[in-house]
């Protein structure tokens, strides 16, 4: 299998028309959002959302499917809007908000849709069929663009609430749990077009379904769904930053731990024709784990600064602090072994494995088994 | 000499990366301690928690305030000094090696890189180094050229930026961790040892803590809290250490104007915020503002933050109902919360303390229902908006409650609940009271129902006269009176006096429980049921009597039996007898309440502040200079002879090394040998 290489040098410099009107078209957009929801933004909110506009152009120019999602999620999620006509009621009456977008709907369809792309991607393993690995892919990217038209709308459903009550959705466990879906699907999209290689998806995608799979049992025996308003800590535009940035990091982090599993079942020759070769393998672990660690050590900076505004400390050692600390020296510990020592092999594997347990406590078991200030979704 | 290389081996041992390693390793799973057990509690929890054995040894360890303690500290030197020596190692080849174009390589030493190929040039030995150069240039390489006599050399690099990112991000660690420790309790421990200052007892007036547990204006690093009723000031922070506490002194008086408590109709906090008046003492100027959650403000180099808020003393009407046989009218009484009064009166003797106080309760009043539903209709149920709620909710303000203690005379206590309004539950209305003989366990709750007018006052009647034994033989006169007709024998009539006045007594003995206990003990099973419901019947009808005669009593109209009523005896007799484990002698009903708040402001002075948020900065800059400056060398070697070299190094090994080597390989190659190349391939 060859693995074919963009050969230009840098990405930015193959910018065209299709680049120009898309940044054109986040312009407008932001425009737009400014025009018709600033009065529900301070100054910080508004900063942020200037902000994101060179940042989603940049995603945009360097990864070109980007765009396509991007457009299909907001018309999504402007068509949803325009159904909903300001009046929640519509979700039962209109078929194609009860059915098809309205945000509850969508999640619903997201995560139909990961576990199918999970199910295409396994057949592809195994059958070596490259239609079904196609299909996956297909979905997979259906997947993201529900899950992306969900949160939209479900932020648009939660100032129908009460303008009050507003704001954006990634404030819960169950909120989170989508964002997490969502980025860990893209990062992998991602790598499956910059490594020219679908056979990474039987792997990922696991780590997603068990994801989707909590976010279901969470839906149906907690009703973790409900839109809830936020309790005053949370009342701040510090949230719209450091929570993404920090499920970049955990995103980033369980990815690198399926690709460590495929990596080990390679090197032990399990499904060695069918998954990339081990180099390959090893490439995209170590990628994952460097954008995972630089974006959790923003995340948890900008964590510190919002924790010195809200509890006026920047750092009191809170336990989802203390495990965001530890998951960061495991990361940093990882990078220097593999940078400055330059080891290789199945002891990184292993390592970005248990790297995912680590993260996972922090992510989930935080809020399961300690208790301090960031119970915002207790189980 | 020997001395010499023993502190070298220490530098060598600090500075290595085995060493660094090992103490992140170190570091975190001593971190994990203070996320398992619960920090800075007070000392008291411990004590419960791990008995008297075990306590001083946690205590010893430090465990109790992890990140505080001087082992913790001790790792955290450790990682700033081998950091520090790590860099200092590093410096000085790793600037040479930036510096470095390393254009007198050796050809064999480049032949001996991992990506290196071997070329022919059909140009003169000038014009291809040239055009080489004017290629590097263009592809983002500073290059230098070093002739020699078979030719020319070609040294580029780019990237080694990447080599400032390991100053930065180590720097930064360095600086955070000082940062951290100017702004941790290390500056309030040095001050208490060598300043001799004490901890001292929470439970005391400001004004009698001895000037060595205050600390004073020019204390530079602290972190405290300021506790300010409404309509109130204060002008120290009190600092919580170890078991005991601090006092500091501020520059300046906040009062507190009011305290906003706002809540969503779900009964979740929306907003909390103290409208505050700010005096300097020194030059007098007054500023007035409103902190909020997330809105702090700074004052005099001191920070303000809304930490919390509690009751700053509400005054509470009550009303004690005394419960025991025979007891008293009513009694008013005023309390104030976080305050406790005597209860001295008519025998007893009791201290409540009150504990706190709630002006509202939002409960949800909806009753679950748990219909089998199919999974389609279980799906469909979750689809639409995320607004709506799936189970059914009727969330209602249910009114004030307050807690208390109650402490006898030997020091018992036991916790209560009450709440002012009565609650409808299952059609009827009710005041709940609550009780529970530890803080560990959950409020049970005793169902007082309210009569025709919405008062509790036929039930305490009626639970008076159940009671109250010497009205036994006169309720069971009554009882066999209205339940015979005038025609029954003097044996049955006898007969069910008889058992009327045992059941009274057993049922004022212990409620409901001391008949259980006696039908257990002498009606064989098969009859038990039976024998239970002819008890209930003589309860019901006695509690009817019981009424009628507490009426009389207080010179009130005869009542009529009806529905309802028969609801309001059944559930006076069932609150009677929960009554009788109530476990005190006296039922507090609160009648009305002035309502005070209190606002809590954290105030800090962190002097580590801006050098934590600088090597932050310089952290996020180092991480990605090193992970995503990638540095490369690229060397061309050209010969007089035709012959040439390309070589490529960097700094990591990854796949886009090889990818970066063969593409700037097959573009050089196009140079050197224009017409041999092939037209270009992807």
């Amino acid at each position: 299998m060859d693995i074919a290489h963009s050969g230009t040098p840098s990405p930015l410099r193959r910018i065209g028309l299709g680049d120009g009107l898309f940044a054109l078209a986040l312009v407008c957009a932001a425009s737009f959002a400014l025009s018709q929801y600033g009065a529900f933004m301070d100054i910080y909110d508004k900063a942020i959302l200037v902000a994101v506009i060179p940042s989603l152009a940049a995603i945009g120019w360097a990864w070109k499917p980007f765009r396509v999602f991007l457009a299909a999620a907001t018309a999504l999620a402007l068509l949803s809007i325009n159904l909903y006509g300001g009046d929640l009621a519509r979700a039962e009456q209109a078929f194609f908000l009860k059915y098809l977008i309205s945000s509850q709907t969508a999640i619903m369809w997201m995560s139909a849709l990961f576990f199918i792309a999970t199910g295409a991607y396994w057949i592809g393993l195994i059958a070596r069929s490259d239609f079904a690995e196609k299909t996956g892919s297909a979905l997979t990217w259906s997947a993201v663009t529900m899950g992306t038209t969900g949160l939209l709308v479900r932020w648009y459903e939660s100032y129908l609430i009460g303008t009050d009550v507003g704001h954006i959705p990634i404030s819960n466990l169950y909120e989170v749990f989508v964002l997490f879906s969502l980025i860990t699907g893209l990062l992998y999209l991602y790598y499956e077009g910059h490594y020219a290689t679908r056979r990474m998806g039987a792997f990922v995608l696991l780590v997603i379904s068990a994801a989707v799979a909590f976010l279901l049992w969470y839906t149906f025996s907690r009703e973790a769904q409900e839109i809830q308003p936020l309790i005053p800590a949370l009342q701040s535009y510090w949230m719209k930053v450091h929570v993404p940035a920090n499920f970049i990091g955990y995103g980033a982090f369980a990815l690198a731990a399926m690709i460590g599993v495929a990596d080990l079942l390679v090197r032990k020759g399990i499904l060695a024709s069918r998954l990339p070769p081990a180099e390959v393998l090893d490439d995209v672990m170590y990628k994952a784990i460097a954008i995972g660690f630089a974006f959790f050590t923003i995340a948890t900076i900008l964590g510190a600064l919002w924790a010195a505004e809200a509890w006026g400390t920047y750092w009191q050692w809170d336990p989802k602090e203390t495990w965001a600390f530890i998951v960061w020296l495991n990361y940093a510990a990882w990078l220097h072994i593999r940078l400055t020592k330059g080891l290789r092999g199945p002891m990184l594997a292993w390592w970005a494995v248990i790297g995912l347990l680590v993260t996972a406590f922090a992510f989930v078991g935080v809020n399961m088994f300690l208790s301090g200030l960031h119970s915002y979704g207790s189980l | 000499m020997r001395q010499r290389s023993t502190s070298r081996a220490f530098y060598e041992l600090i500075s290595s990366m085995r060493f660094a390693i090992s103490l992140l390793t170190v570091l975190g799973i001593a971190s994990i301690i203070g996320t398992v057990l619960k920090q800075n509690e007070p000392y008291n929890n411990y004590l419960n928690q791990f008995g008297p054995y075990w306590f001083p040894i946690f205590e010893e360890l430090g465990l109790y305030a992890v990140y505080n303690s001087a082992w913790f500290l001790l790792i955290l030197a450790f990682l700033v000094l081998s950091t520090t020596a790590c860099i200092i190692r590093q410096t000085r080849p790793m600037l040479k090696d930036m510096r470095s174009f390393r254009e007198h390589a050796k050809e064999a030493s480049l032949a001996a890189f991992q990506h290196h190929e071997r070329l022919r040039t059909a140009l003169p030995t000038d014009n291809a180094a040239q055009q080489v150069q004017a290629y590097l240039a263009a592809n983002g390489f500073q290059s230098r050229v070093g002739a020699r006599e078979d030719g020319v050399l070609l040294a580029a690099k780019q990237g080694s930026w990447t080599r400032i990112g390991y100053f930065l991000a180590h720097s930064a660690i360095v600086l955070i961790c000082i940062g951290g420790l100017l702004d941790g309790n290390l500056p309030l421990k040095i001050q208490m040892a060598l300043g001799g200052k004490t901890t001292t007892s929470g439970n005391q007036l400001i004004s009698d803590i001895k000037p060595e547990s205050r600390l004073g204006l020019d204390n530079w690093s602290f972190r405290g809290n300021v506790f300010i009723p409404e309509g109130k000031s204060s002008n120290v922070a009190i600092l919580n250490v170890k078991d005991g506490i601090l006092l500091q002194d501020l520059p300046f008086t906040v009062s507190l104007r009011k305290f906003h408590l706002e809540h969503y109709s779900t009964g979740m906090p929306k907003r909390f915020a103290s409208d505050i008046l700010i005096t300097d003492k020194a030059s007098g100027k007054t500023v007035e503002k409103t902190i909020e959650v997330n809105k702090p403000f700074e004052f005099d180099g001191i920070m303000m933050y809304q930490a919390s808020f509690e009751d700053g003393g509400s005054r509470l009407h009550l009303l004690g109902h005394d419960l025991r046989s025979g007891g008293k009218a009513p009694f008013p009484t005023d309390a104030t919360v976080g305050e406790a009064i005597k209860l001295k009166r008519d025998g007893l003797d009791y201290t409540v303390e009150l504990g706190s106080f709630r002006p509202f309760n939002i409960e949800n009043m909806a009753n679950e229902e748990q219909v089998e539903t199919s999974a389609v209709a279980r799906l469909e149920k979750h689809l639409g908006s995320g607004a709506r709620s799936v189970s059914k909710k009727d969330l209602r303000n249910v009114g004030p409650s307050f807690e208390y203690k109650l402490r006898d005379s030997a020091g018992q206590a036991r916790e209560y609940q009450n709440y002012m309004l009565p609650i409808e539950q299952d059609g009827a209305w009710y005041m709940l009271a609550g009780m529970r003989d530890s803080p560990a366990a959950p409020f049970r709750f005793m169902r007082i129902p309210m009569d025709q007018d919405g008062k509790p006052d036929s039930w305490f009647a009626i639970r008076s006269m159940l009671l109250d034994k010497s009205r036994h033989a006169e309720i069971a006169s009554r009882f066999v009176a209205t339940a015979l007709g005038a025609d029954a024998g003097e044996k049955v009539r006898t007969r069910l006096h008889e058992t009327t006045q045992k059941t009274l007594e057993l049922f004022a003995l212990g409620g409901f429980e001391s008949l259980g206990k006696f039908i257990e003990s002498t009606v064989p099973a098969a009859e038990r049921d039976k024998a239970a419901d002819v008890f209930v019947k003589i309860l019901e009808g006695s509690a009817w009597e019981a009424w009628k005669l507490a009426r009389s009593v207080a010179g009130q109209p005869a009542p009529e039996l009806d529905q309802k009523l028969g609801r309001l005896l059944r559930d006076s007799l069932n609150a009677t007898s929960d009554s009788l484990h109530y476990g005190a002698p006296v039922y507090l009903q609160l009648t009305g309440f002035e309502e005070v708040r209190a606002t809590v402001l954290q105030v800090t002075r962190s002097p580590g502040k801006p050098v934590v948020y600088f090597g932050s900065l310089l952290l996020v800059l180092g991480v990605f200079a090193m992970l995503y400056i990638r540095e490369r060398r690229l060397f061309v070697l050209i010969k007089h002879s035709g012959d040439a070299l390309v070589a490529l190094s960097a700094n990591r090994k990854s796949m886009d090394v090889e990818e970066a080597f063969q593409r700037h390989r097959k573009a050089i190659a196009a140079l050197l040998e224009p017409a041999a190349t092939p037209p270009a391939q992807s």
